[in-house]
């Protein structure tokens, strides 16, 4: 095929994406428009072959059976629950797969006479730098989450040092690299130093703050894809690589946005360190009162209520309860009981986390209210069933100027008449913070597991 | 075409993907950021053509059979779980149905 033949047909791939990303504005085309994507995947795959003949046609088929077999796998078989870590998972290893492409070329090219032009240098060390940074980075974020190492922040002294010197490590082959120095082994080095640097860099990071992390390694995924399209001078691969990256940074920005703290406090701020000032200040008015409560109580108070409102954190997804909640917001509804949820948009350990969780509980989409649209109606709720969240239900984020939360946009859920607040324990959330919400005289406890408690709770409705 | 006037061009058109992407997203709701990013995540799978590239270069050293080779396999699992897992969620996204339906208890089963 001709070169401009394959580029034509490379831009029907590149507007499938488009259309792709556009149909997501909508919940009733979205499914319609990752398809139509991945109709264009499928078409940039055949050009690129057609393009290439049969050299390796053999190894090209067999490494697409193993990685394909083990995405489609992974994917089918993986909860819900667990989907942030899986896509923490692929966006790692495509991360990989352009750094790879990064020493391939490098390996290709630095034999040929003369220097390598310097944008080609240039994009060969970004396509590193930044791939190995996501492919690490991802795979720490991945182990997270899936608590194969602890989700608390890991911090030590001297931590934005070594985290600095590393990165200037990287940085400084790389700036070898495009001055002109021909050895290759400037790249692995870099690489080397960029995978350090993303260990370390996701390391301090709380789990809390992972929808953060994952959103931008996705991005920086995206960037080092581009950067290989300008390696290879492949457009289908500079635009797909940068459309990801320009939407990625956008969605953290956004994510930033909505706790109210800068990209920089995110990734670099430990976030949960300060626990230990904030617990001095809890236990300073200590002596305030728990109320607890049976779920038979809870049980009468949603069966007589109006309208209950059910806010959904990380504990619905570890408890894995959304179908219980389902079940006893339908029973509610059959009481004549009006439901909603409200959801937070850093609920969870992925942006919209939530919306997934319940949507897999054939929770209809109108029913979720976002936060803007749930907070005006807390006013004249009768009960607001809090469920596993807690950082984002915290009045102190309104009110205390010494909460590390202060100033995040929150759930007023005590705006309520009353909270119900479904809890293992009273051990702080993830994050470390003290929460007055649970001493507030309008709320009431329900200690246990969040699914045992829901499962109680329809038991006892049904009965009424 | 010389080298220079290429990467004007693709300069051009990478500015251009800049806008494109942020005009795009910015019109998602919450509702679908999860979605969305896995989404954007399948589709920077499209390293797989990259991937592809390096592998089908005629008269490579073992070395860079290994590079492309690696490649090739996480690429495919970008673009294949990408878009499996985008589908899977997308799929349960569902509009209240009009008469409602007595409770799934095939459906309550799941997820325990």
């Amino acid at each position: 095929m001709s070169y401009n033949v394959t580029n034509l047909l490379y831009l029907i791939t590149i507007a499938s994406f488009i259309l792709a990303l556009k149909f997501l504005s909508d919940p009733a085309h979205a499914r319609r428009g990752n398809q139509i994507g991945a109709v264009g995947m499928v078409l940039a795959v055949v050009v690129t072959w057609i393009d290439i003949g049969t050299t390796s046609w053999w190894a090209i088929t067999i490494g697409m059976l193993i990685g394909g077999g083990f995405g489609a796998v992974a994917a089918r078989k993986v909860k819900m629950t667990a989907m942030p870590q899986m896509v923490a998972l692929f966006n790692g290893v495509g991360g990989g797969a352009a750094a790879l492409i990064a020493l391939a070329e490098v390996h290709r090219i630095l034999p040929e006479p003369g220097s390598p032009k310097i944008d080609i240098s240039l994009a060969i060390m970004l396509s590193a730098l930044i791939g190995s940074i996501s492919f690490a980075g991802s795979m720490i974020a991945f182990a997270k989450l899936q608590e194969l190492i602890g989700g608390r922040p890991i911090t030590y002294t001297g931590q934005q040092f070594v985290n600095g010197a590393v990165f200037l490590l990287a940085a400084g082959c790389g700036l070898a690299l495009v001055a002109g120095v021909q050895d290759e082994w400037l790249l692995w080095v870099l690489i080397g130093a960029s995978l350090l640097f993303g260990v370390l860099f996701v390391l301090p990071i709380g789990g809390a703050d992972m929808p953060v992390v994952i959103s931008l390694l996705n991005a920086f995924t995206g960037l080092a894809v581009a950067a290989g399209g300008f390696e290879l001078q492949n457009n289908v691969l500079i635009v797909a690589g940068m459309l990801v990256g320009a939407s990625g940074t956008l969605l953290t920005l956004m994510m930033g946005h909505a706790m109210n703290r800068s990209i920089a406090n995110v990734l670099f701020g430990a976030f949960g360190q300060v626990t230990a000032e904030a617990a001095a200040v809890a236990a300073g008015d200590g002596g305030q009162q728990v109320r607890s409560a049976s779920a038979e109580d809870v049980a009468v108070m949603l069966a007589y209520a109006h309208k209950v409102v059910f806010v959904p954190g990380y504990g619905l997804a570890v408890a894995q309860a959304q179908h219980d909640v389902r079940q006893l917001a339908d029973l509610l509804e059959a009481k004549g009981v009006e439901v909603t949820y409200a959801i937070h948009p850093v609920a969870g350990r992925m942006p919209g986390h939530m919306n997934v969780l319940l949507a897999e509980a054939n929770v209809p989409y109108d029913q979720l209210k976002e936060m803007d649209d749930a907070n005006p109606e807390f006013s004249r709720t009768d009960v607001a069933l809090v469920v596993g969240a807690n950082d984002v239900v915290n009045p102190d984020a309104r009110s205390n100027t010494s909460s590390p939360i202060y100033g995040m946009p929150i759930l007023d859920v005590d705006d309520a008449q009353t909270v119900v607040v479904l809890k293992r324990s009273m051990n702080p959330g993830f994050a470390g913070i003290e929460n007055p919400l649970f001493y507030n005289p309008k709320t009431v406890m329900l200690f246990g597991d969040a699914k045992a408690s829901i499962v109680k709770l329809i038991a006892d409705v049904k009965t009424l | 075409m010389s080298h220079g006037t290429i990467l004007v061009f693709e300069v051009t058109i990478l500015v251009l993907s800049i806008f494109l992407g942020v005009e795009v997203i910015s019109k998602v709701p919450t509702l679908l950021h999860t979605p969305l990013m896995s989404g954007t995540n399948a589709i920077h799978g499209i390293v797989i053509v990259g991937a592809m590239i390096v592998l089908g270069l005629p008269d490579k050293s073992t070395y860079m059979w290994v590079l492309g080779f690696a490649a090739v396999i996480l690429a495919s699992a970008n673009v294949v779980g990408g878009f499996v897992v985008t589908d899977r969620m997308l799929e349960m996204f569902r509009k209240r149905e009009p008469a409602k339906k007595p409770v799934d208890a095939s459906q309550d089963g799941k997820g325990t």
